[in-house]
């Protein structure tokens, strides 16, 4: 072992923060619901993502209903459809996945994992929330206005989505639109404390190299994220101001039920470009706090440190450099010059690389591990097997010539719920189940765990799994009813009955798992500091739940970096963060 | 898509810079006891609200490079009709770059502790900053008379969008200026609004630095600057 000396360096926190510095609430409105603790922000942004999901959700089942019953439930017409299609895709993109990883995750662990009293920026943090929550609540306003919420698909390609003929037209469009500026305004300013904090609020000792992963998933998560969302903003007002004001920012020249419409001139494949550029940097906003989030776990549940944590660092630093120019292999469909495609698929292809590095190191960091087969570890393993299934189909689509035939069926469907819907919400279960125990000081329910996992898994396989099938046939994706087509067996419709009753049994096990938050809160488990026995800084306060201010008088100061389990000759099988080395107690703890 | 292309590729120079400083070789899992800290080795620690405004003017960047990205596309269609620049706007450059100075000059006065000549920079840098606003309103207002209305021609809805954009950014600003000035008023003391101060002038800095770039933009002259090079090149 190397050891450092001890270096005063000016920028350093103290490791006494004067009370006056932090915030203190004075009423019970501040501190549970006006609070500008990163903690509850944290819990108000898990709860508000967690409830939109479940609308989400049940839509889904809508969908699953009329795919796998057609003409059964006359509740469910074309353009319902096509309205739960784009409030489903929306909803557990943006409002559900982005909010929860980087607003909830991101909020709660941060200050905690890099020795933080709080964000830096607490009031800011704060208005991050509320802005949110508008935003959350217009778009959930849209069910209600006249003619209902837009149907366009969740990438709001022009011109249809502006048109009359596509349901939401009048209202649910310009309500989608403003909620989407709204959430971009909201988390940019979440953003920018996350970033901020991670760069200057970590504690002595805790150089970028000692962060644990999940930190590193989430840092570089955000800055993406406040790179890309621009990116949405414009094209989000342009498209309103075509819609509102006239315009023909993407309105080409073209006849409306019969007339010439008023737009003209106008580019949809700007559109398409602009959408994109944010849309693909926002799949790994969604799965570098996953990677990040798993590797943590999959370390403290094997026993056992991170394989190649350097290499995980890079890799997660390169992916988020390489997302911002593979955007338009989502447009080999628009007509785009041939060379572009064959650039795109390169690029594409090359992200293949750093993202099989942290593959290949989660499976080695398994390898001879003590494995714990904890509700965390089954999350974690089962986010493995699904991203490794969803990112093989990657590898296909990427192609040109392949990515042309499939691009409007089934297998797209499967592809990207398999490597950007069940993975990362695996790592959120895995996470739940990991850090529950220090938000509310109690275990969850360990039987209902294992169940709402072993039917997550397999129910979403059941679906999904075929659904590759499907588009191999020929199946198309945003059919209201696929009818009599020579092309689909009727061994497909079976298929799709089975996909949907499927459907419906993950949707209920979701309920098992709400159910088990409210019920271990009450009567969990008590959790103790450290249940898992693990060495990051979170699992480390001096209270369960941290109280305000996380650390008591004085900030931990770190001497190790987050990864020493079963480290040989040790006391015990992990050692802490904070645990100065033996030898050196009295250098480190009295600077 | 060039624009923002080049824009992402100045921020991934910045970070990578950044992140060659951070020790990335190191082998963290042979390093035990209180590692060297790389933060603020270089000219003392940065306050956290300079980084953050930073790393705000990277995504108000990164919009900007993006809206000039589109542009950039929409303005090779075959609508596209260039409207006439009114006058006017040359005179409100001139007012904005004198907001931009009368800031400099108040962190100037604010570094050597001058209460005075900071309030007056402030105070002459807000009114010219709000004066350049109801400038770029006559602007759109001549521009409505003349029949050059924001859905005629997407040279005109792109004009009307940049100009829109900037000046919310800048009155944004002006809030954060408003409270600043609030707070020299009431006698805060120097080592807290200095501060401020400078946050203040760095964002008017980056804001006249966007609408010089804009301006390049609406009036050609950036087009034909990249032809020029263009033909160099080729």
């Amino acid at each position: 072992m190397v050891d450092i000396p001890l270096d005063h360096v000016a920028g350093i926190p103290p490791a006494e923060v004067g009370e006056v510095e932090l915030y203190h609430p004075r009423s019970w409105w501040t501190r549970y619901v006006f609070s500008q603790d990163a903690k509850v922000i944290a819990v108000q942004y898990s709860i508000t993502a967690m409830s939109i999901g479940m609308v989400a959700l049940v839509l889904s089942w809508m969908m699953r209903l009329q795919l796998g019953f057609p003409g059964t439930f006359s509740f469910i017409d074309a353009n319902q459809y096509l309205q739960f299609i784009t409030m489903h895709g929306m909803i557990m993109v943006i409002y559900l996945l982005t909010a929860l990883f980087l607003g909830g995750f991101g909020n709660y662990l941060i200050p905690l994992m890099v020795g933080a009293r709080d964000m830096v920026f607490p009031y800011v943090n704060m208005l991050s929330y509320w802005v949110y929550l508008l935003a959350v609540l217009v778009l959930a306003a849209t069910f209600f206005v006249p003619g209902g919420p837009t149907g366009a698909g969740w990438t709001l390609y022009p011109p249809q989505a502006i048109l009359s003929g596509t349901p939401g037209q009048d209202w649910g469009i310009v309500f989608m639109l403003a909620s989407l500026i709204l959430f971009i305004i909201g988390f940019t300013m979440g953003g920018l404390n996350y970033v901020v904090t991670v760069l200057q609020a970590r504690t002595r000792g805790m150089t970028l190299m000692r962060l644990p992963l999940t930190v590193w998933g989430i840092f570089t998560a955000t800055v993406m994220a406040l790179l890309a969302f621009p990116a949405l903003f414009v094209a989000s007002v342009m498209l309103l101001l075509d819609r509102l004001l006239g315009t023909s920012f993407f309105m080409p020249t073209l006849v409306e039920m019969g007339q010439l419409s008023k737009y003209g001139g106008g580019s949809p494949i700007l559109f398409q470009h602009l959408f994109w550029f944010f849309g693909h940097p926002e799949v790994y906003i969604v799965a570098l706090p996953a990677f990040g989030i798993i590797s943590d776990l999959i370390s403290t549940h094997a026993r056992k440190n991170i394989f190649g944590y350097r290499m995980m660092v890079w890799a997660i630093v390169a992916i988020g450099a390489l997302s911002f120019v593979v955007w338009a292999h989502h447009m080999y469909v628009s007509g785009m010059h041939p060379y572009f495609g064959f650039f795109f698929a390169t690029t594409t292809l090359i992200i293949a690389i750093p993202t099989a590095i942290k593959v290949y190191n989660w499976v080695l960091t398994l390898w001879r591990g003590d494995i714990h087969l904890t509700v965390p570890m089954l999350f974690a393993l089962g986010f493995i097997v699904t991203f490794v299934n969803g990112g093989l189909t990657g590898l296909f689509l990427g192609n040109v010539v392949v990515d042309v035939p499939l691009s409007d069926t089934m297998f797209v469907v499967a592809h990207f719920h398999m490597v950007m819907g069940i993975a990362p919400i695996m790592a959120v279960f895995g996470g739940i189940y990991h850090w529950y125990p220090k938000v509310t000081g109690r275990m969850l329910n360990d039987v209902l765990g294992k169940f709402h996992f072993w039917v997550t898994f397999i129910g979403a396989y059941a679906v999904f799994f075929p659904m590759h099938y499907l588009g191999l046939l020929g199946m198309p994706r945003r059919y209201h009813d696929i009818g009599e087509t020579s092309f689909v067996p009727a061994s497909a419709h079976d298929l799709n009955a089975f996909m949907s009753v499927a459907a419906l049994i993950v949707g209920f096990a979701q309920l098992v798992f709400l159910f088990n938050l409210v019920w271990s809160l009450f009567k969990g488990k008590e959790a103790g500091g450290n249940p898992w026995g693990a060495t990051s800084l979170e699992w480390q306060t001096p209270e369960t739940p941290p109280g305000h201010g996380n650390w008591g008088k004085e900030l931990p100061i770190v001497y190790r970096w987050a990864y020493d389990y079963s480290v040989p000759g040790a006391a015990k099988d992990f050692v802490p963060q904070n645990e100065p080395p033996s030898g050196a107690v009295a250098q480190g703890a009295h600077p | 898509m060039s624009a923002i292309i080049l824009f992402m590729a100045t921020i991934a120079a910045i970070a990578g810079w950044w992140l060659s400083q951070q020790r990335l070789a190191a082998k963290p899992w042979l390093e035990e006891g209180v590692a060297v800290d790389f933060r603020g080795e270089r000219g003392s620690s940065v306050p956290p609200a300079k980084i953050g405004l930073g790393v705000f003017l990277a995504v108000v960047g990164s919009l900007f490079a993006l809206l000039i990205s589109a542009y950039s596309m929409r303005n090779t269609m075959v609508d596209w009709r260039e409207l006439p620049l009114p006058k006017l706007l040359w005179i409100n450059t001139g007012v904005l770059i004198i907001s931009s100075a009368a800031l400099q000059w108040s962190l100037m006065a604010a570094r050597r502790s001058d209460d005075e000549d900071m309030l007056v920079g402030l105070l002459v840098g807000g009114a010219s900053a709000v004066t350049f606003l109801a400038g770029q309103l006559v602007v759109w207002q001549q521009l409505n008379v003349a029949g050059y209305v924001v859905a005629s021609n997407p040279a005109n809805s792109f004009f009307y969008l940049i100009t829109a954009l900037h000046g919310l950014h800048l009155i944004g600003g002006l809030v954060a200026l408003g409270r600043t000035s609030a707070k020299v008023w009431r006698g805060a003391p120097m080592v807290q609004v200095r501060l401020s101060v400078e946050l203040c002038a760095i964002y008017w800095h980056f804001l006249l630095l966007v609408w010089l770039v804009l301006l390049g933009l609406l009036t050609g002259w950036t087009e034909n600057f990249v032809n020029i090079c263009r033909q160099l090149l080729t």
